[in-house]
């Protein structure tokens, strides 16, 4: 109950801090309506609004989540309100799940924009829902502990900033979205299987279009795996950097 | 009872030990202070103590129970007020204290009303609504306070409470700490204004480089450094007319005639003022002021930590 009390408070106060401002909420959301209005409006005859969907939504969370995470943690890290978070009775692994929530849902929030827009362009019919609602929070999961892993990793906001786009631009192409993986160099391919995009991006196609190349079980386990991996490495480099 | 004990604790940053094995203990219900110039690791050892630095040699205990490495339980029992404040620059006085609370897992309405009561007796109802970060420093001092009381720990650590803020909020910091104490809340206080260590703890350890020079009550680091009893006398007569006599009557003991005409009557023993104030009074001197000197604890700390540092430059030649 007491775990609990931090736990929600600790999101709630984040949400109100950081999500609900109109700076930010607008940057979040600002994002993915440029990016869908970017890509389903250059040439609606030429490209089907159902095809750039899965891609649209991919980005739109990663950039959603990634981006707030050099907020929520590098920068109350350096404002050293996040010690106050460090002295108080929960569990490490407990703070960070606390302090990613908030991003995660922010990431779905964000998917479900382009979503929204292309429901006037085109007929969504065939959608297998279920299976894009759990994509979607599962990319939402990994991109933000893809965030997580960078934000504790640099003590500067900007070197968040910086540090993150190193890792999104490369993921724009090498995912698949825009670019099918079979086409993509024959050494760029390892790359693309290494980037947890590329498994997330896989399954909104299955669930979409139903033109994904990788078993859909086998994404989700690789999703959950790049999860796992970010969220414990992460921790790993807050106990070791953090408490000095 | 101690509530908390250090043995051997020590810190090393890559290569340079900031905190140099240090024994000590803090009783339940005292102030302790540890008193000591920048960059002696006062901080440093707050850190150890409460889980945001890690150990680097040594152990800690509270209530007798280790918890070196494994600081989680031990914190729900800790307050702490950093030396810089750190609550939430966004957030105004009455959220702040209340997520502080939260933290803790107090209840809403506990730790509302909690809050409520904090700012009332902190002085602070009308900026309760305002932003922190338009506080003025003292302001955020007494609120970082606040903000770590709002969970009723069992003890309090204060880093610094009274740096670089005006005299009459530390004043009103002072007589707040004074509260907690009466109110039975153990204190941990680090300063480096010994009239303040003087004026509020019981205890007291002087830390320079690293290192617990001298360790206990303040009467009792008086007395060390005192060595001997001496007692100033102000009187209407000339003393060198009953010189002999007093030599004659106090063996033993020695005197000093100052140039105001004070005269400093000194003795390796402890001894009463009524036989000394008697035997002037006898001889027609009238006695307007006789007074126990006290060395200062500043003049203490001087005396104490000045030699350890030149043993300490003495050892270090040694070995070069
Ligand atoms: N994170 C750190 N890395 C390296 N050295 C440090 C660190 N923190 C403190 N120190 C050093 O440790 C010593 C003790 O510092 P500190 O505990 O802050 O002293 P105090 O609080 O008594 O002023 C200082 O020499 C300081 O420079
Ligand atoms: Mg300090």
């Amino acid at each position: 109950m007491k775990t609990w009390i931090a736990f929600s408070n600790i999101l709630m106060k984040d949400i109100r801090s950081y999500y609900l401002k109109p700076p930010n909420i607008s940057w979040g959301l600002i994002f993915p309506v440029a990016w869908t209005l970017m890509f389903f409006l250059r040439s609606p005859v030429a490209v089907e609004v159902r095809d750039l969907l899965p891609g649209v939504m991919s980005l739109s969370i990663l950039f959603g989540t990634t981006s707030m995470l050099a907020v929520t943690i590098t920068f109350e890290r350096k404002s050293r309100s996040f010690e106050r978070l460090l002295l108080a009775p929960i569990s490490l692994n407990l703070l960070m799940l606390a302090k990613t929530s908030g991003a995660i849902i922010f990431g779905v929030v964000n998917a479900f924009v382009p979503i929204m827009f292309a429901a006037f362009m085109t007929n969504l019919a065939g959608i297998n829902w279920p299976i894009v609602l759990f994509s979607v929070l599962f990319i939402a999961i990994t991109s933000t502990f893809l965030g997580l892993f960078i934000a504790v990793s640099v003590s500067q906001v900007f070197e968040a900033q910086t540090f993150s786009n190193f890792f999104r631009f490369p993921m724009i192409f090498l995912c698949g979205l825009f670019i099918p993986l079979p086409d993509l160099p024959l050494f760029l391919q390892p790359v693309s299987y290494a980037l947890p995009l590329t498994y997330g991006a896989d399954i909104l196609k299955t669930a979409i279009n139903n033109n994904g190349i990788i078993a859909v079980p086998l994404s989700f386990l690789m999703l959950l795996a790049f999860s796992a991996f970010l969220f414990s490495y992460s921790i790993y480099n807050v106990n070791r950097k953090w408490i000095l | 009872m101690k509530i908390i004990e250090a043995e051997k604790l020590e810190k090393t940053y890559n290569g340079f030990t900031a905190v140099k094995g240090v024994n000590f203990h803090i009783n339940r219900g005292e102030i302790f202070g540890f008193l000591g110039p920048n960059g002696a690791g006062k901080t440093t050892t707050i850190n150890m103590l409460t889980g945001l630095a890690r150990i680097t040699g040594g152990r800690v205990k509270l209530l007798g129970e280790d918890y070196t490495g494994n600081p989680r339980k031990a914190q729900a029992m800790m307050g702490i007020v950093p030396d810089e404040s750190n609550l939430y620059e966004e957030l105004n006085g009455w959220e702040n204290l209340s997520f502080c609370g939260a933290l803790y897992g107090m209840e809403r309405n506990w730790r509302e009303e909690k809050a409520h009561q904090l700012l009332d007796q902190f002085g602070l109802e009308d900026a309760a609504k305002k932003p922190f970060k338009a506080y003025s420093k003292g302001m955020k001092r007494k609120l970082t306070i606040a903000a770590g009381i709002i969970h009723e720990p069992e003890i309090l650590f204060l880093d610094e409470p009274t740096t670089g803020i005006d005299v009459a909020f530390a004043r009103q910091i002072r007589n707040l700490i004074l509260d907690l104490h009466q109110k039975g809340t153990t204190i941990f206080l680090t300063t480096h204004y010994i009239e303040e260590a003087e004026r509020l703890c019981e205890r007291i350890a002087f830390i320079v480089d690293g290192e617990i020079v001298r360790e206990g009550t303040v009467a009792e680091l008086m007395k060390e450094a005192q060595g001997e009893n001496i007692v100033n006398f102000m009187l209407g007569g000339d003393f060198k007319e009953v010189k002999t006599e007093f030599t004659a009557t106090f063996p033993g003991f020695e005197y000093r005639i100052g140039k105001d005409g004070v005269v400093s009557v000194h003795s390796p023993e402890s001894f009463t003022l009524m036989p000394l104030v008697q035997f002037f009074e006898d001889r027609g001197f009238p006695v307007y002021e006789a007074k126990i000197a006290r060395l200062s604890l500043e003049e203490v700390f001087v005396k104490v930590t000045g030699l350890e540092l030149k043993k300490m430059q003495n050892r270090k030649e040694a070995r070069v």
